[in-house]
């Protein structure tokens, strides 16, 4: 079934939308990642124009961090304070980077950045979750590893200290101003969540235990992305809220068999394969960056 | 509207667009299958019918006779961006605006543009493609220029956005024709405009001009203008339905396992 998209201005196959949040769905369901670095290079792939696909799925992120965000609240596992200062710095990061995206727009450069980004940072997260996961099933074989101890890093040497209680550390804030930041560019161009980013630098940057790593990044996900999601749709008029619904619906269904399917499976694993299909993907968009294309003329509207 | 039509018809033939002998004895009359198109969420394309007659106050002349229906959509100037190869990366480099293209081109004829139609004629009333397209701004000129007005012929064909049937117009017992055109899903709003050309020996010998108006409607219309006239209420409303969608579906999910 064809459906009009009102703001992409394409036809696409509504069951197709749907199969695609369903299987972005599962894999954020099986992995328990958000999805969106995998979304947005799909939906550019099948002929969504990229800003709108940035700024859709932007807006898809919202909904989907809430439930995983609820449950956190629930459990008392967010750093409230921790997320209000990542969030502090992710809204510059959204503000600044949705600014970019209009610039490099109106210059038609838009689709490159999208893609030197994502090359960049799919190949980056990607390489290393192969090579870390692939030693981590290697030590499985050979017996428990040693407890991760946090260490006192340059982190603790800045200044600005703040106390941060649920995560039992008193650290500066500048870090995880400059980490929340670096997410919401990135929640901006991309499209994404950033929790690919934001929890590890979490986790090793600041120290932060893992308990309330997730929650925490989760808190603050959701209101970066809800911020630009209303900036793309306030200076780019690019969200499709349509796209989004569609994506939605096939993307919490396929997420709740994704987080059942993934019990019972390997999590070293499970993260080889997914570290491989963000690596397929990579190579993709570097691909089409790199070979000379079919066409090489395209067509916008002139202002 | 058909008033106005034949008004247009009777100012290009005192311009002398037709030939005086054949003006007088022969007229073409059309209707189209719709005058109204809405572009819905389901909107997937459609067909469109453009049936006609030749009246004739005088016994048929003897000259050779050619149908020509062009139906064309809202003209906008177009940019047109090429990519170039920099540090080993595709990325777009020259762009060039082409002042007029019509958003949608179909024309359909009794045989070839090119054999029933005069290249004046063609000229004068614009009726291939080629001389549709028409870019009058700088930029670069001679060949570069040149491939710049092809790319947006060669990629509005491909996106079934311009079309050419020659022998796409049927012609039955001298007197009735019929041709069909098939509008495609991503069609522009705006009025569309569908001219028929009678001709006699490669020349225009009558014209008859009608009109499409094809607009957003229902839940499209509402949520375009939403997003154009109040992005920030459009934007939250985004948010909120996503929200709302998001919550209910896991909500559910919830229920449905217990």
């Amino acid at each position: 079934m064809l459906i009009y998209l009102p703001i992409a201005e394409v036809s696409v196959n509504a069951f197709l939308l749907l199969g695609l949040g369903g299987a972005v769905g599962l894999l954020s369901g099986l992995f328990g990642v958000g999805g969106g670095f995998l979304m947005t290079p799909l939906l550019i792939f099948i002929g969504i124009p990229p800003a709108v696909a940035v700024a859709t799925e932007a807006n898809q992120i919202v909904a989907s961090s809430l439930s995983g965000a609820l449950a956190h609240w629930r459990r008392r596992t967010v750093d409230i304070r921790m997320g209000l200062v990542l969030l502090a710095g992710g809204l510059v990061g959204t503000v600044v980077g949705v600014q970019l995206f209009k610039q490099l727009r109106e210059m038609g450069q838009v689709e490159l950045l999208v893609s030197l980004c994502y090359v960049v940072f799919l190949g980056a997260v990607g390489g290393l979750m192969f090579v870390e996961s692939v030693m981590a099933i290697r030590r499985s074989r050979r017996g428990p590893p040693a407890p991760h101890r946090p260490k006192r890093t340059w982190v603790h040497a800045l200044p600005f200290r703040m106390r941060f209680r649920a995560s039992n550390l008193y650290i500066s804030v500048i870090p995880p101003v400059l980490i929340g930041f670096l997410v919401g560019l990135l929640a901006a161009i991309m499209g994404v969540g950033g929790g690919f980013i934001m929890v590890p630098a979490m986790i090793y940057l600041l120290g932060m235990p893992t308990s309330v790593v997730v929650g925490t990044s989760l808190f603050q996900i959701m209101f970066v992305t809800g911020a630009a999601t209303l900036l793309h749709a306030t200076q780019n008029y690019t969200v499709d809220a349509i796209l989004a619904l569609l994506l939605l619906v096939g993307g919490v269904i396929g997420a709740q068999f994704g987080a059942r399917l993934g019990t019972r499976l390997k999590a070293e694993q499970l993260r080889v394969l997914l570290a491989g299909m963000v690596l397929i993907v990579c190579a993709k968009l570097a691909y089409d960056l790199v070979a000379t294309p079919g066409e090489l003329y395209s067509l916008a509207s002139a202002q | 509207m058909r008033r106005a039509a034949r008004l247009v018809a009777l100012a290009l033939a005192a311009t002398g667009a037709f030939a005086p002998a054949a003006a007088a004895t022969e007229e073409v009359v059309a209707a189209l299958s719709r005058n109204r198109v809405a572009l819905t969420t389901t909107f997937s394309g459609l067909e469109l019918f453009v049936f006609g007659a030749i009246k004739r106050v005088a016994p048929p002349v003897d000259a050779a006779l050619d149908i020509i229906v062009a139906v064309e959509g809202p003209t906008r100037p177009v940019l047109v961006r090429r990519k170039a190869r920099t540090l080993g990366v595709w990325a777009n480099d020259e762009a060039v605006t082409i002042d007029e293209a019509p958003s949608f081109y179909a024309v359909a004829s009794t045989g070839p543009l090119s054999e029933i139609l005069s290249s004046t004629a063609d000229l004068r009333h614009r009726i291939g493609i080629d001389t549709q397209v028409r870019g009058v701004d700088l930029g670069p000129e001679g060949a570069a220029r040149e491939a710049f007005h092809d790319a947006v012929i060669r990629l509005r064909r491909r996106a079934g956005l311009y079309l050419e049937a020659s022998g796409g117009v049927e012609v039955t017992e001298g007197a009735l024709f019929t041709a069909r055109f098939a509008l495609p899903a991503n069609l522009v709003e705006g009025e569309y405009r569908a001219r028929v050309f009678l001709l006699h020996d490669r020349e225009v010998a009558d014209l008859y001009v009608d009109s499409i108006a094809v607009s957003k409607e229902g839940l499209e219309r509402w949520l375009y203008s939403l997003s154009r006239e109040a992005p920030l209420l459009y934007g939250l409303l985004s948010i909120v339905v996503a929200l709302a969608a998001g919550w209910a579906a896991s909500e559910t999910f919830r229920l449905m396992r217990r």
